[in-house]
């Protein structure tokens, strides 16, 4: 299978490429679509739509407040960020952006800098100093916690202040030691919160900042949502962009692969001989054909879409669970072995009952078809109802055997569910405690969470194929092996002349047959000669080997021993088509391909003339059929020739036979369908043919009528030659011939003449 | 007929091609959907209760996105606390609250379980009182039906179309019912939220219904295209296989792999396209239903700057927006599904609502003595009959004849000339036009049909077994007959010895296709069945040449022993039995066109003498 899927994949080697970098892609977009839903929640409604502690505009008196908290450096990268926009040099338009400006001077960041995580931590922690300041001068206790510790020494600090000193004054005047010392501190109470509550509280500071420079920040807030919804909008849409050109890229392949697949087979099938149509059968090469490469087909659909997809989702997903929190992988880990065990439990249980099924269905159908098929002789004995118990029986097994796989199947959902929601609940308590112990914070555990379950979902996708999987191989198998089978016939690679000093002799020397694989050989030490002009029939009960025996002149099979010659040349030595054109062959069933009379009767040769066809249905008995047919020659002829009779259609295979003017007729017991009359009229006109045109006949029958004028009749039996002469040398000294011909014609029939 | 049910399942697999294709549509989907419902009413009960799990399973489901968040908002509450001091996490709530969502996805689990459990239980049962009802109506049907419909069509009836039929039956009524209580549910408790974030997330919904009809609009074509080739490169494939020999015989290879290649090509050019379109619906909605997603958090914004709702109830509804599509497009994918479901159920009614046999007479003529003795003799008389398998074309105009019991018939005629008709109408497996059959003096229309079939015994050209042993096929000649009677009958068949020679003597299997006993053993079989029946009148057919000629002659003098003081009927293929029969009835085109003994008909010179003659003609 795996062989099968490289070879026919291969040509698609650069599509394959591409839809796994679309696949990577979407799968980045997917996992990347949570991230935009939590910025919306968290950064656009929950923080006003600012992101971080870092103000684009600020007052230059509350400049003066954070620089007490600078160092240095801090002040030179202020002053490399930002610049000063005064009172005196604002145009009207800055005027209305920034109301203040009538007021106070204030700093603008800069448009073209870069700041980087440090600076975005110093001006963060700077603004919640500052704010938890101002909060404390406020004595509004909702933002700054009394009981804060640390905030006692401010508290004895602003105790200590000369009544008109402001607090700010005072810390400017502090040694700069005590101020980083007091940085310090704060920081490290600020990281106990953690990034995303410092950051939260920061841009609170940096939103009342904004509100006091009398900027809108309703419209910044549905400006950042909306830009974010843009965002998450084009990100949805590169996915979806990503989706359609995989589906497109995906149905070319699958479809291309059973394209060339179907091809592959077809002239494969088409080059078999006999011996290989015998060993697959027919009906099993059309389902290798048609169903079994249109399974291989959907298995490469599934596996592109799925099986590449899945993987690349569930390790992206895993690589986010790995980074945010490595201590609680080991539930993913508990997760996937309780839904391996439990896919493997429902599967161990169902999986044997779907072969039964299987076979109750083929028990049900057999039923059925004995039933319909017998159905003249059930009504004449009237057991109709020792019929339907028996279908009864075969009913209510199937029936049981589908309520117990489908309630086996039913329990399955429910308990995946419950397994997927138990584990949203076993990380909700795991990480509950991780918070306790400020490891992990409640963003982590929802990401956690969703990535969980995307590890789970790509999880039971494949083993959803893995399930689906071994049943499509079977198709692959079927498939290849079809295109692995060798030719038992090729053409010799040095094809020799034909003999035309022995234009239309057919020769067995000693020939024997034994079907490939059997035991006991179908004929033994054959010989016997055809000759132009003259008429060689076969005759024997079934199982005698006469139709075999016709089959080897056209080298459908080829001999075991002793050899088959055409005009004076074994045909092994020749190549197949200049023997078949040599050869009219008329089966034994009369096979007609779709199209209309005359296109089957020009199967046999492509530019026969319209007088052609005329005489050749003339002499096969079919022109009066044809001729009462509303559109004559021109009539259509159904796949199979089922609208045809027979008869008609044995006529007609006769007709294309003659078309084709041969060197050698086979008739391989064609005349069966026809009735007497026809029979013998065939025959006449058939005589007068071969007689003109030098061909050589060679007739297999059933009747003993249809061949008792014959020059030369075969008599065989269990696959030896017990007889040979003319009717009435055979009906002499021939056992076989006389019980042949007493149990067919009474005796004055058969003395007739 | 045989060689129709081998061949290859008439339809494709189950692949995701069907899911969307047109392929099969039912022609009155509502009539047939309401035939179905009607037919399904000794479960409505169960089928309501399936309902009520099936809606509080789901409602379960719903509520549990707004518990498990008290959770979440405990922790958060918790952890705030914790940082600023006055507490810490509440554990034991959060436990509490989690154990309250076990036990919650616990009886979700199983009220979704028992629903499944009910309705599989509920398919099953109407799948198998179908299949049961299509066996029953096989008996009661004419005859005439199955000359216009192939055994494969109603084999295909009973497993396939019944199998589809609860499959999608049993997957399609759970989707509707948790699609239905899930798009209700998750309306409700949105609306709870928001009604205006509510009205953003219902915009999308007919924007992602019109997509989806565009696509499937246009891949429908594709669809009717794909199945079209398909269908013909199939078709060439089977026809070049069937026909392998003759291709091979007239070099045809090259003609036919161009052929081949030429269908294929244009099966692949639309092949893809369809598959395409098909794939395009989902990437489609999920990106229409993204844009709801994306209005409801821009909207949310802005009542959440109002101050009009909250950041949890915008995360609640967030989560109810993603799952509101799903429910819709399942209802979608349904909607196909149950078109398959029709197209199915309509093939099934349409056959259990076929005409049936005329029905029995009222008052039928007693052919049995009270000690089961039959009183009949075995004379038959045809009057003024008229017969045509169409009404429009009568083959059988006027025929009436008169036959002594014991009187040995013989049909003659060219093969297609309906030399069985007369047998069938015998057994009254086809109604007449007009006229009367008399068995004994008594019309055939006067008995029961089973007393009536009880007088023959049938040898027919293509034996009849089923898979079983060799004395179960035999006591269906009779089926109280002990297994010395049946061993008698063999034995009188001549077949005796022949089935002692086997493995398991009379207790060998015949195999599922009969082809472990010859075509001229089995016939010796069908004879000691008939022997076994012990009928007052005979119908053979005679074998064929295709039998070897030492079994040709004991079945020859088999037929010839169950003839003995019975009138028979014999289906003539060889002119040595014509000869010696009182009457022979030559038939041509359908029609009896001669009626007579051979000298009688001899002297006409007619087109049995015409027949007769022809075989002998000098070639």
């Amino acid at each position: 299978m795996i062989q099968l899927v490289y070879r026919y994949c291969k040509p698609f080697v650069l599509s394959i490429v591409a839809v796994m970098v679309l696949l990577f892609v979407q799968a980045q977009t997917e996992l990347a679509l949570p991230d935009y839903m939590s910025d919306i929640v968290n950064t656009g409604i929950q923080t006003g739509g600012i992101t971080d502690g870092v103000p684009k505009v600020l007052r230059a008196s509350e400049y003066e407040k954070l620089r007490i908290f600078f160092n240095e450096s801090d002040k030179k990268h202020f002053d490399e960020y930002y610049e000063l926009l005064s009172t005196s040099n604002a145009s009207a338009e800055e005027l209305e952006d920034y109301p203040i400006l009538t007021k106070e001077d204030v700093y603008i960041q800069k448009s073209d800098v870069n700041t980087d995580e440090a600076w975005n931590q110093t001006m963060s922690q700077a603004g919640l100093l500052v704010m938890s300041l101002d909060a404390m001068i406020s004595q509004d206790s909702a933002i700054v916690n009394e009981d804060q510790a640390g905030m006692e020494d401010f508290k004895a600090m602003m105790a200590q202040l000369p009544p008109n000193m402001s607090l700010y004054d005072a810390l400017t005047m502090l040694p700069q030691e005590q101020i980083d010392e007091m940085r310090v501190k704060m920081s490290e109470q600020f990281s106990a919160l953690g990034d995303s509550t410092m950051n939260a509280a920061a841009a609170a500071f940096v939103k009342a900042e904004y509100q006091a420079i009398g900027m809108d920040t309703d419209a910044i807030q549905s400006q950042y949502i909306f830009i974010s919804g843009l965002k998450m909008l084009g990100m949805s849409l590169l996915s979806a962009a990503c989706a359609i050109l995989v589906g497109l890229l995906a149905s070319r392949i699958a479809a291309g692969v059973g394209k060339h697949m179907r091809g592959d087979v077809f002239r494969k099938v088409e080059s078999f001989t006999s011996t290989e149509f015998n060993r697959f059968s027919t009906a099993s090469l059309i389902t290798r054909n048609t169903n079994d490469i249109q399974q291989v087909q959907m298995v490469i659909v599934m596996f592109i879409r799925i099986v590449i997809y899945a993987p690349i989702i569930g390790i992206g997903a895993l690589l986010k669970v790995l980074n945010s929190s490595v201590s609680m992988t080991w539930i993913i880990a508990l997760v996937l072995i309780v839904i391996l065990g439990l896919i493997m439990t429902i599967f161990a249980i169902v999986m044997p009952k779907f072969k039964i099924i299987q076979k109750l269905i083929d028990r049900l159908n057999l039923v059925m078809r004995e039933f319909l098929d017998g159905m003249p002789v059930i009504r004449a004995f009237n057991t109709q109802d020792y019929e339907e118990q028996k279908f009864e029986q075969a009913n209510s097994d199937i029936t049981k055997t589908n309520l117990f796989v489908n309630r086996t199947m039913a329990a399955m959902m429910p308990v995946m569910m419950f397994v997927m929601n138990g584990v949203a609940l076993l990380i909700i308590w795991i990480g509950g405690h991780q918070i306790d112990a400020g490891t992990m914070q409640i963003g982590d555990i929802m990401a956690f969470i969703q990535y969980t379950m995307q590890i789970i979902m790509a999880f039971l996708m494949i083993s959803m194929v893995a399930i689906m999987l071994p049943r499509a191989a079977v198709a692959g198998n079927r498939v290849k092996e079809v295109l692995d089978c060798e030719i038992s016939i090729v053409d010799p690679v040095n094809p020799q002349d034909f003999d035309t000093d022995k234009r239309g002799w057919v020769e067995f020397d000693h020939v024997s047959f034994c079907y490939p694989g059997a035991e006991e050989a179908v004929l033994h030490d054959i010989t016997f000669q055809a000759r132009p002009k003259e008429t060689t029939a076969f005759i024997g009960s079934t199982g005698s080997g006469k139709s075999t025996l016709i089959n080897l002149v056209p080298r459908f099979y080829d001999v075991s021993a002793g050899k088959v010659l055409v005009d004076g040349v074994d045909v092994r030595e020749v190549k197949q088509a200049d023997l078949r054109d040599k050869i009219g062959y008329v089966p034994q069933k009369g096979i007609l391909f779709s199209g209309t009379i005359a296109s089957n009767l020009r199967y046999a040769k492509a530019d026969a003339s319209q007088d052609e066809l005329q005489e050749a249905s003339d002499i096969a008995q079919a022109s009066e059929f044809i001729n009462s047919k509303p559109d004559g020659f021109e009539e259509a002829i159904a796949q199979g020739g089922t609208n045809v009779s027979g008869g008609q259609k044995q006529r007609l295979s006769i007709a294309r036979a003659l078309v084709k003017q041969p060197e050698i007729y086979i008739f391989d017991d064609s005349f069966s369908a026809l009735d007497f009359k026809t029979d013998a009229k065939l025959r006449k006109a058939l005589g007068e043919l071969t007689a003109n045109t030098q061909a050589t006949v060679l007739v297999v029958a059933q009747r003993i009528a249809s061949i008792m004028h014959a020059d030369r009749i075969v008599v065989l039996d269990q696959g030896r030659v017990v007889g040979m002469g003319t009717h009435e040398e055979l009906l002499k000294d021939c056992k076989v011939y006389q019980e042949i011909a007493y149990s067919q014609l009474s005796k004055e029939e058969l003395h007739h003449e | 007929m045989s060689n129709q049910t081998n061949r290859p399942p008439r339809r494709m697999g189950h692949g995701p091609m069907r899911a969307m294709g047109p392929g099969e549509k039912a022609k009155n989907f509502k009539g047939t959907m309401q035939t179905l419902i009607r037919y399904m009413h000794p479960y409505y009960a169960k089928i309501i209760m399936a309902m009520i799990f099936a809606i509080a399973g789901t409602i379960f489901m719903i509520v549990g996105p707004k518990i498990s968040g008290k959770a979440t908002t405990a922790l958060a509450e918790g952890f705030m606390e914790k940082v600023s001091g006055t507490g810490g996490i509440d554990f034991d709530y959060i436990l509490k609250i989690i154990c309250f969502m076990i036990v919650l996805y616990i009886a979700s689990g199983l009220f979704s379980f028992t629903q499944q459990f009910i309705m599989s239980g509920v398919t099953q049962r109407t799948a198998y009182d179908l299949r049961r009802k299509i066996a029953a109506k096989i008996n009661r049907m004419p005859f005439s039906y199955f000359d216009t419909n192939s055994h494969g069509d109603i084999l295909s009836r009973v497993t396939n179309d019944v199998d589809t039929l609860a499959q999608s039956l049993n997957q399609s009524l759970n989707t509707v019912i948790t699609s239905v209580v899930n798009i209700i549910g998750f309306t409700i408790m949105m609306l709870s939220i928001s009604w205006q974030m509510t009205l953003i997330a219902f915009v999308t919904v007919p924007l992602s219904l019109i997509m989806v009809l565009m696509i499937v609009k246009r891949s429908q074509k594709y669809f009717v295209r794909q199945q079209r080739f398909l269908g013909e490169v199939n078709g060439h494939i089977e026809e070049m296989y069937s026909g392998h020999i003759v291709m091979k015989a007239f070099n045809g290879e090259a003609r036919s792999v161009e052929e081949f290649e030429q269908h294929n090509r244009n099966l692949y050019g639309v092949g893809w396209k369809s598959q395409f379109l098909s794939g395009l619906m989902q990437p489609i909605t999920a990106f229409v239903g993204n844009i709801g997603y994306v209005g409801v958090c821009i909207l949310g914004g802005y009542l959440a700057i109002q101050g009009t709702i909250e950041i949890g109830d915008i995360q609640a509804f967030i989560q109810y927006v993603r799952n509101f599509n799903q429910p819709i497009t399942q209802m979608a994918q349904v909607m196909n599904l149950l078109q398959s479901t029709a197209a199915a159920a309509e093939r099934v009614f349409e056959f259990l609502n076929e005409a049936e046999e005329v029905k029995e007479t009222n008052n039928p003529v007693e052919i049995y003595d009270e000690n089961r003795n039959c009183k009949i003799k075995g004379q038959v008389t045809f009057e003024n009959v008229r017969f045509g398998y169409d009404p429009e074309k009568i083959v059988i105009h006027h025929f009436s004849m008169y036959i002594k019991a014991g009187q040995k018939v013989a049909i003659v005629g060219p093969t297609g000339a309906g030399k069985t008709t007369i047998v069938k109408l015998l057994m009254r497996f086809y109604e007449l036009n007009s006229g009367t059959i008399y068995i004994d003096g008594i019309p055939t229309t006067d008995m029961r049909r089973s007393d009536l079939r009880s007088l023959f015994g049938m040898v027919l050209q293509d034996a009849w077994l089923f898979n079983g042993t060799i004395m179960e096929n035999l006591r269906y000649g009779k089926l109280d007959a002990d297994d010395e009677d049946v061993i008698k009958a063999a034995d009188a068949a001549y077949v005796d010895h022949f089935i002692r020679t086997l493995d398991h003597s009379y207790q060998t299997e015949i195999n599922e296709d009969s082809n472990n006993v010859s075509q001229g053993q089995k016939q010796l079989l069908t004879i000691a069945r008939a022997f076994l029946a012990d009928p007052k009148i005979l119908i053979l057919d005679e074998a064929t040449s295709s039998v070897d000629t030492r079994t040709e002659v004991l079945i020859q003098k088999g037929m010839e022993k169950l003839m003995e003081n019975r009138t028979s009927f014999v289906i003539a293929h060889r002119l040595s039995t014509i000869r010696d029969a009182d009457i022979i009835l030559v038939m041509k085109d359908g029609d009896i066109v001669e009626a007579g003994s051979h000298e009688d008909l001899m002297r006409e010179n007619g087109f049995y003498t015409q027949l007769y003659n022809s075989q002998f003609e000098e070639v």
